[in-house]
């Protein structure tokens, strides 16, 4: 089959590999029909992840039809139209019996790996390096999901692959970071970085309540969707950030921030510098200087929420801020399979269309011209979705 | 602590090191101490036949120790392996994890390095592992103690490839959260010379091995199965 492979640092292939095979009992392969790139792709063709290898099959976001199934899953059917989440869940252990199932203690095959940096290891990730159990990603023809029981959901018949393909990741995502903002009827929400990630998180925050919600980016088409999306926008490169959210605010600061842009942030001035070079020489892993502008702008008692994805140490965290101001810090990979049924019946209601998002579409061919432009923010790309 | 740096005799003062070893490793295994680290050199095979109140095959090992012994310690030779690693496993009881494991020919499925075990009798068994180079290793293991459902402890007899001796501990967590697994495992190389032969046996890293055997027991007896990438397609590399 065909298949996006990583080859190094902006370096991915399209390359024929031998089809998956059925590995476990509760396994299954999907034939896949539609699959995106997602801003967390971006660190490792950016070469940020230390555990990628040559060769490696990229891509967590993809559905499909299901082709084969191990013997023990019963509960789907050969021709079912699926998507998957892209955090793999065992569905049994401690975590996903609490629903947070981006913590499954029993689907990362390398979890040693990660312990040694963080004690503990999240679950496995399709298509995200060697330290999230090195599965082979969907950015494919064919794709084999692990613990398919709990691992695929069924679509019923009248909806698109493009209205669906989103549940998988960058949907659920926005929405838990909107609800991890805690928000509450009248509060002003802030978000850094209107990317994918960042344009689901304005329109769940509206879908929960939040009375206002402002969206923080450079990129000009990415703030006019922000805006169509209802939210107001500011550009970091024109304006102080911090002042402009104060005065919006009536000088108390949003009730709630979030950093939809992680350890990639674009730093300004002598800070950015720092953080660049900091990064370069291995001091510092991550860039967090949307984490600092955010917690310094919030209110006090208010809460942070996190979806951008950090993989190692930070310097310069503002704690003093944080802890003086009494704020809330809430994160974590995205717990997709507790969202997926709300956020399904949110499209079939007609609450949202997802596909507002989508910028390019491409055959997977083109997957390595659709990653240049992605991450040089070219030719007005905001999301690529690639059909094998 | 306050109670103890108050009185006068402080039994850790009074006492035989050994002595008072044997009674901490002692509730290690009863379960009343959780944690084994910074416990004493003492070997683990001892204090398990201490503990077992003696009358097996190969006493001397328990209590004193050999000329030998003696050298190689001074010698900073005897640097014997330990590893303790818990996991909590959720949805299963102190009995149905004691069934599995007391059945040695199941260790191979979740423990990487057996390429078997051989039941022989109700006590021994003979255990195969990989060694570098497609070579092995073997020995014949007893059982020491046996308490149904909540404790097995082992040790190799004489004449072992590697000399080592273990326990497994199931117990139920607080709170009705699962049942705690408990291994602490112990290889200890008769004059030194081994130290470096087991090291490559368990690819240098014998505490992350032991932990990664767990894990896998957990994820079998939690899920059925072995999460794996083994198999699965790449590009080329
Ligand atoms: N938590 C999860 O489960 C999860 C899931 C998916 C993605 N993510 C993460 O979410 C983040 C965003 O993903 P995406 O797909 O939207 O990526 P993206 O790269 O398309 O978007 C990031 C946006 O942030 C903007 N940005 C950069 N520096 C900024 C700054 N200083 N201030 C404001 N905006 C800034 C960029 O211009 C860009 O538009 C990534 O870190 C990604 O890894 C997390
Ligand atoms: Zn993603
Ligand atoms: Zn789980």
């Amino acid at each position: 089959m065909k298949a996006v492979c990583w080859q190094g640092t902006h370096n991915i292939q399209v390359e024929t590999v031998p089809d998956p095979k059925i590995l476990n009992p509760r396994d299954a392969i999907i034939k896949v029909t539609s699959t995106a790139i997602c801003g967390s792709d971006l660190h490792l063709y950016n070469g940020y992840n230390p555990t990628m290898k040559k060769g490696d099959i990229l891509g967590h976001e993809f559905m499909g039809e299901v082709v084969e199934l191990g013997s023990a899953v019963k509960n789907v059917q050969i021709g079912d139209r699926v998507v998957v989440p892209f955090t793999i869940s065992c569905g049994s252990c401690f975590f996903c019996n609490r629903e947070l199932s981006s913590l499954c203690d029993n689907s990362n095959p390398n979890a040693w790996m990660v312990e040694k940096v963080m004690g503990h290891s999240p679950s496995g990730l399709f298509g995200y390096s060697h330290l999230t159990g090195g599965y082979a990603g969907g950015q494919a023809e064919y794709a084999r999901v692990p613990f398919a029981d709990v691992g695929l959901f069924k679509i019923p018949d009248g909806l698109t692959d493009e209205q669906v393909v989103f549940l998988t990741d960058i949907f659920p995502t926005g929405y838990m970071a909107a609800e991890n903002c805690q928000i509450q009827p009248g509060d002003t929400v802030a978000i850094w970085g209107c990317g994918p990630v960042g344009q689901f998180a304005i329109r769940s925050a509206f879908l929960l309540g939040a009375d206002r919600v402002i969206a923080i980016d450079r990129v000009p088409e990415r703030l006019q969707m922000a805006k169509d999306g209802g939210a107001e926008i500011l550009n970091f490169e024109e304006i102080e950030v911090g002042d402009a959210l104060k005065e919006m605010t009536g000088g108390r600061g949003p009730d709630a921030v979030m950093d939809a842009v992680g350890m990639e942030a674009h730093g300004m001035g002598l800070e950015g510098f720092y953080d660049q070079a900091m990064q370069k020489v291995g001091m510092e892993s991550d860039r967090p200087n949307v984490l600092r502008q955010a917690i310094v702008a919030c209110r006090k008692g208010g809460t942070v929420s996190v979806p951008g994805v950090y993989t190692g140490f930070v310097d310069k965290m503002p704690m003093g801020a944080f802890m003086n101001k009494g704020l809330t810090m809430k994160t974590g990979q995205t717990h997709v399979h507790k969202y997926l049924h709300t956020l399904l019946n949110h499209v079939q209601d007609g609450k949202i269309d997802p596909t507002f998002v989508i910028s390019h579409r491409m055959s997977l061919d083109d997957a390595p011209h659709g990653y240049q432009i992605f991450k040089d923010k070219k030719d007005s790309c905001i999301k690529i979705v690639l059909k094998p | 602590m306050e109670l103890q740096s108050n009185s006068t005799t402080d039994p850790k003062n009074n006492q035989p090191e050994n002595l008072s070893d044997t009674e901490r490793w002692g509730s290690l295994l009863t379960g009343s101490a959780l944690v084994l680290t910074g416990l004493s050199q003492r070997s683990l095979r001892g204090v398990l036949l201490a503990i077992a109140g003696g009358g097996l095959a190969y006493h001397g090992a328990a209590g004193q120790k050999s000329l030998q012994d003696t050298v190689t310690e001074a010698a900073g030779l005897n640097q014997r392996i330990r590893v303790e690693k818990t996991v909590t496993i959720q949805n299963k009881s102190p009995e149905e994890l004691y069934r599995v494991w007391r059945d040695f020919e199941n260790l191979p499925t979740f423990m990487r390095h057996l390429k078997s075990v051989t039941v022989l009798d109700d006590r021994r068994s003979h255990w195969v592992a990989n060694a570098p180079l497609g070579a092995s290793v073997e020995w014949d293991a007893e059982i020491i103690t046996d308490q149904e459902n909540q404790l097995i402890a082992w040790a190799s007899v004489a004449g072992a490839d590697v000399d080592n001796s273990g326990f497994v501990r199931f117990q139920s967590a607080r709170a009705d959260r699962g049942t705690e697994v408990k291994v602490v495992i112990e290889y200890s190389p008769p004059g030194g010379g081994l130290t470096a032969a087991i090291a490559k046996l368990f690819g240098e890293e014998p505490e992350q091995q032991i932990g990664d055997d767990l894990s896998r027991f957990k994820m079998l007896m939690e899920t059925g199965e072995i999460a794996t990438t083994e198999g699965q397609p790449t590009g080329h590399h």
